[in-house]
């Protein structure tokens, strides 16, 4: 019986709430540390990407043969240059943005990342990616223990996401889920003043300690979360943005990422979330359709963020770092779309990028001693460790120490991206 | 005084949603095996509820250009809720909860590729009132506590489910295999007991397995119904890695296409009887209805899953078994889960008030609190227990506490009547109404502070219609009332 989620935090109740009385005094100076400093930005395609189709291989006569109707044409694609290989790539070409900021040198792709036996389940595969561990993907989350190196706070993650993901699950700091700041208020039936005196008592109910209640302390503990931070979102939910960022939700939750970090709130890692990548049916041809549509949204979402950033020159301090729970299978199905597969790409973004192609790409001949594949040639094998992109980062971006919050170490051959 | 906590009441809280006035008036003089068994035979009592929508005396519904239930997916939202508030079958909506998350079906998917009205048709449609098939949710509804391996079957065969996983996709040339897939990981025994292998295999099966579209192009009158397209099925035998039948055989045998439809009755009927899909269900209706707090004993697991399997998967056998045990009643596993957010609002509907209160409100804060019905996030259904609290979830529950109370204001000032007289009888009046778990001492004076905050207390009626608000979002709004 695998262990769950709330196992988990039935675990951690404690410490969680121990948090939370820490004095007031840590939070500012953990808000002094933090402010203007570094910040992470997970992008997370939730679904399991179809990253042939984000990164093509438009000299491959496979990638076409065994996708006759959802190919991206070899005269549509952006191209990118040759990886390491020389083998040609090019974006889909929806992303017209990403290939400006590509050829600005500030976009690193890194091809077939994964790791031994990918697990095809969205569940099991998003809970690995999540804990940074494939053996045992019901732990706290790799950015989670992140977080508990570095001073407590309440505001150190933001997920903009409702449900907070694995990968910020901690038993020592509560994240919160924020999707949008502007509906992050406290609400009162009566008079403003009136809200304050409710909002005094709300407080005051949620911070009492709840003695043999752990659930009951859990939750008392988020409303607590709520209080500590709605003051702070309340100063980024103004936040418009330098450019126009485009009206769905993948965009809103990036222009309160960019407010946040304009705002200074001292946030320092952020998940940004958008779904919809289970392809397994009419994902589009010619570049259109729903896979298009998807590619539509993650690049001109991230064009706009990457903008915006630029205009308020800070840049150089934020990192953007995309995956997806798995790659899919390399031949298409008979509903014009593609099942659960292994490796796929991630990318990073950001004005301390080495931009760049990291890694080759694979080769779709459907041989089985074809090495870059595996499942009988049927699917993408990984060739760079997703958890080595993890330690770089962590390393080399947000200044930890990768192999204690990995459990491993995973520096040896991990792409220079940052 | 607070209202006591009572086994109808922990019953009345987990079984159904939570009990209003009329309710516990209902069941006064009732034992509590008395309401377990009156939850229990919900056959007995009519299923009248939908006739009492647009009566005053219930809570309201928003049917902007007309309540169309069946075609319009707010108003399917609507009726649903409002049966969660006032059906005389709590547990039959309970039920229906359930297995809304357990085959969690999203419309929006089907509307894309359906329409609207179709998509709407098929999560919800009373085929007592429109032409095709029933709606998913009545199908869940009508086979609530019957044999899961008939319910997994006309889930198979379910226009909606043939959408969302795309079984009408499906072809011998090309298996697809987000059915096959899923049954295995997600509808019956769960991942650990499958391979790949079994996944290609069980995706071969339900070829053919597919949906025609009856009276094209009239709306009214069109609908998608389940056909058994032999011409498309994958006619091969197909081996698991575990058995599919008594004997022990793994290989599903090559059939004649017209028989074909066999493979995945013979395949459902192999995953309904495994013993580990009896026990994955068993430990689902545990947290579902005894406790997210408390882990089940090896004992208790074993037995549940023993009277599933010896009923011939009778799902009435698990659920009987968990309400009747004696973990169940023990006082010390009440409270111990967490509500879900249709949960809450209903039951906080029930306890503050609906006269004037229109059940589409409800929408928007569902939505924040992060449970739209009909649009689970994925085939996995919600993330249960502590994942429904992030502190943005948590606002959302003290934001609709307080949007309910200012809602219900007058009512509430009518009703605390002659408590009002000094802050501690308002306070009892409200815990006496209201059923958050016990608040301790010092939370107690708490609320108590709230009421004379600005002001000592006169019980003027403007103090009157501003605090009874306020304590109510307070409580309603509290960590103690979001525990079951």
């Amino acid at each position: 019986m695998p262990v769950t989620r709330r196992d988990f935090i039935r675990g951690g109740v404690a410490a969680f709430t121990v948090s939370f009385a820490a004095p007031a005094f840590l939070s500012d100076i953990a808000r002094a540390q933090g402010a203007r400093s570094r910040s992470l930005v997970v992008v997370y395609l939730g679904g399991g990407n179809d990253a042939l189709n984000t990164v093509v291989p438009y000299q491959d006569q496979f990638y076409y043969s065994r996708r006759p109707t959802i190919a991206v044409p070899a005269g549509q694609v952006l191209q990118i240059g040759t990886d390491s290989g020389g083998r040609a790539l090019g974006l889909h070409p929806r992303l017209t943005g990403l290939q400006g900021i590509f050829n600005e040198g500030r976009l690193a792709i890194v091809q077939r990342t994964g790791y031994q036996n990918s697990s095809r389940s969205h569940f099991q595969g998003s809970d690995i990616w999540g804990t940074a561990n494939p053996s045992n993907s019901t732990t706290t989350g790799w950015l989670g223990r992140y977080l508990e190196s570095v001073p407590k706070d309440a505001l150190s993650g933001w997920a903009t996401t409702r449900e907070v993901p694995r990968a910020l699950l901690s038993k020592e700091v509560s994240v919160p889920g924020i999707p949008d700041a502007r509906g992050y208020v406290f609400a009162t039936p009566n008079t403003a003043a009136e809200g304050l005196n409710e909002r005094a008592a709300a407080q005051r109910i949620a911070s009492h300690v709840a003695v043999d209640r752990p659930h009951l302390a859990f939750v008392n503990g988020t409303a607590t979360g709520a209080f500590d931070t709605l003051d702070r979102v309340a100063s980024v939910a103004a936040y418009n943005g330098t450019v126009a960022y485009p009206n769905n939700g993948f965009a809103i939750a990036l222009r309160t990422v960019a407010g946040s970090i304009v705002r200074g709130t001292g946030t320092r890692v952020y998940w940004v979330q958008t779904g919809g990548y289970d392809t397994h049916a009419t994902q589009g041809a010619q570049g259109g359709g729903a896979y298009g549509n998807l590619m539509g949204t993650l690049g001109d979402g991230l064009a706009a963020f990457y903008n915006d950033l630029r205009n308020q020159g800070l840049l150089s301090q934020t990192l953007v770092l995309q995956f997806s729970e798995f790659g899919r299978r390399i031949a298409e199905n008979g509903s014009a779309g593609t099942d659960h597969g292994a490796a796929a790409v991630m990318m990073a973004m950001g004005g301390s990028v080495r931009g760049g192609i990291y890694g080759t790409a694979p080769l779709l001949n459907p041989d089985l001693n074809n090495p870059t594949l595996e499942n009988n040639g049927t699917d993408v094998r990984y060739e760079t460790d997703f958890r080595a992109v993890y330690a770089r980062v962590l390393d080399n971006w947000l200044g930890a120490a990768s192999p204690a919050i990995l459990g491993g170490d995973f520096r040896t051959g991990a792409p220079p991206i940052v | 005084m607070a209202r006591s906590e009572t086994g109808v009441e922990h019953l009345l809280r987990r079984a159904g949603f939570g009990a209003s006035q009329d309710d516990l008036k209902a069941f006064e003089d009732t034992s509590t095996s008395g309401v377990l068994q009156y939850l229990l035979d919900y056959e007995r009592q009519p299923d009248d509820v939908d006739s009492k929508i647009g009566d005053p005396a219930y809570a309201s519904i928003n049917a902007g250009g007309g309540f169309s239930p069946n075609l319009n997916i707010e108003h399917a939202r609507q009726r649903w809720l409002f049966r969660m508030v006032h059906s005389r079958r709590p547990l039959q909506e309970k039920m229906a909860l359930f297995w809304h998350n357990h085959f969690a079906t999203a419309y929006t998917k089907i509307a894309a590729a359906a329409g609207g009205a179709q998509a709407t048709r098929m999560m919800a449609s009373r085929s007592d009132e429109l032409p095709g098939p029933q709606g998913q949710i009545e199908l869940f509804r009508s086979m609530a506590l019957g044999s899961f391996r008939d319910l997994l079957i006309e889930v198979a065969k379910d226009p909606a489910m043939l959408f969302w996983l795309d079984g009408r996709l499906n072809t011998r040339q090309r298996p697809q295999e987000n059915f096959g897939r899923e049954v295995m990981e997600l509808f019956t025994f769960g991942i650990g007991h499958y391979n790949e292998f079994d996944v290609y295999a069980a995706s071969r099966v339900f070829t053919g397995w597919n949906l025609r579209l009856v009276n094209r192009g009239n709306d009214a009158n069109s609908y998608y119904e389940f056909i058994f397209n032999a011409n498309q099925h994958d006619t091969g035998e197909k081996t698991f890695s575990f058995p599919v039948y008594s004997n022990g055989n793994r290989t599903i045998p090559a059939r004649a296409s017209s028989d074909g439809m066999q493979d995945g009755i013979d395949f459902i009927t192999a995953l309904a009887t495994h013993p580990d899909t009896a026990r994955r269900l068993a430990r689902k209706m545990w947290d579902y209805f005894v406790s997210e707090v408390v882990e089940p004993d090896e004992t208790t697991l074993r037995a549940a899953a023993s009277a599933y399997l010896q009923t011939g998967t009778r799902i009435e056998s698990i659920v009987h078994f968990m309400l009747r045990s004696r973990e169940f009643q023990n006082p010390g596993n009440w409270r111990t889960r967490f509500s879900w957010p249709v949960e809450y609002v209903v039951r906080a509907v029930k306890e503050v008030g609906w006269a004037g209160f229109s059940v589409d409100t409800l929408r928007g804060p569902l939505t924040t609190m992060g449970q739209t019905l009909f649009e689970p996030p994925d085939v996995n259904g919600w993330e249960l227990g502590p994942g429904w609290f992030t502190t943005g979830g948590m606002l959302a529950r003290m934001n609709f506490a307080a949007q309910l109370a200012g809602n219900q204001r007058l009512n509430l000032v009518r009703a605390v009547g002659g408590s009002a007289s000094s802050p501690e009888s308002v306070l009892d009046f409200f815990l006496d109404r209201l059923s958050p778990a016990p608040f301790d001492q010092s939370a107690r004076s708490e609320l108590l502070t709230y009421l004379e905050a600005g002001g000592a207390w006169t019980g003027s009626d403007t103090q009157l219609r501003t605090k009874v608000a306020g304590l109510a979002r307070l409580i309603v709004g509290a960590g103690e009332y979001q525990i079951v």
